[in-house]
């Protein structure tokens, strides 16, 4: 019963590829998971704005709000200047937001409760961030571990603080969705486990009394639904928030 | 101290984190309804700041119980 949870995020491979220095690369249940995410993403907003109508249709509608929705986010947090890192944030959004509800079908594979799949997203804001302000400011970027308006003597201290927290960044962005998810998915699995195990152990009983857990599951499931898109939003605002570090690196 | 022991005894130690992240998110909702009800023409536009606090805060937490599941599951 203790292992029971665990085994829903592991990994099958669907269909072997290559051999690179004796790891197996594969076509994985992970990858295919992806792929649907992508592909759901591309069919709506691709799809929706097909007929480019001036008034728009419902679909159309839903993938003209997506966008103000992101472009807002981004003028708020980032400044005008940040709208050309719209297409990283959105995809980043809907990638993440596809990928965190279709988890939530029962059967399905989650992909965001996977650390390397998050951490591969988080590093590449990371590195975004990073490279796009050495760029643009050349070594004035590293201003920004220099706060204007600190006296001198406690200067080393606080270069050395806001260096660290800048490098706990990618952690903390990539570790707060991962386990958001894999929780939420342990925490179901846990909850939804108790209806069988009631009635395996109460017997008749046991069918009245496991409406009480599964009535707790679909309060679970409504909670999990509000966590991926607010895990999703999170994540998006959280990356124009460090884009907005590497356009204006001055404090 | 038997080795499965200390691991579940880690975990319930764990949890501790959860109960003070839990007064974090309520400190974070409990902020913003003051403000909204002083103001309240101006509450909507701070809900995007609300979500993202609420977000953050809970952070935390989900740490907590990520080294909790850590030791439980993954910890052999």
């Amino acid at each position: 019963m203790a292992d029971s949870p665990i085994e829903q995020f592991e990994i099958h491979q669907i269909v072997p590829l290559i051999k690179i220095a004796g790891h197996q690369i594969s076509f994985t249940n992970s990858a295919a998971y992806m792929l649907i995410a992508v592909a759901l993403t591309a069919a709506l907003m691709l799809g929706a704005t097909a007929g480019r109508r001036l008034v728009p249709t419902r679909m159309q509608s839903v993938a003209e709000l997506s966008y103000e929705f992101i472009a807002n986010m981004i003028r708020s947090a980032a400044g005008e200047h940040g709208l050309k890192f719209f297409p990283l944030v959105f995809s980043l959004f809907m990638f993440i937001l596809f990928a965190n509800v279709v988890g939530l079908i029962p059967y399905t594979f989650s992909v965001t409760s996977q650390l390397v799949i998050t951490a591969t997203l988080a590093l590449l804001v990371f590195f975004t961030v990073i490279l796009h302000g050495i760029w643009q400011h050349g070594l004035h970027f590293f201003k920004l571990f220099a706060p204007s308006g600190v006296p001198i003597v406690i200067l080393p201290m606080i270069v050395i603080i806001e260096i660290l927290s800048f490098v706990a960044r990618p952690i903390s962005h990539s570790v707060r969705l991962f386990a958001n998810i894999l929780a939420g998915h342990i925490t179901l699995k846990l909850v939804a486990g108790f209806v069988t195990a009631m009635i395996g152990g109460l017997g008749v009983l046991g069918w009245f009394a496991g409406t009480l857990p599964l009535a707790f599951t679909v309060a679970l499931y409504a909670l999990e639904l509000l966590v991926a898109f607010l895990q999703a939003y999170v994540f998006a605002i959280l990356t124009c928030i460090y884009l907005n570090d590497s356009l204006h690196p001055s404090h | 101290m038997d080795h499965d022991a200390a691991k579940f005894i880690g975990a319930g130690l764990a949890c501790i984190g959860m109960g003070a992240t839990a007064i974090g998110v309520a400190n974070v909702f409990g902020q913003f309804l003051t403000g909204a009800l002083r103001n309240p023409s101006a509450a909507g536009g701070e809900r995007n700041t609300l979500f993202l606090g609420f977000a953050l805060a809970e952070a935390f937490g989900i740490f907590s119980l990520l080294i909790a599941l850590l030791l439980l599951f993954v910890i052999k």
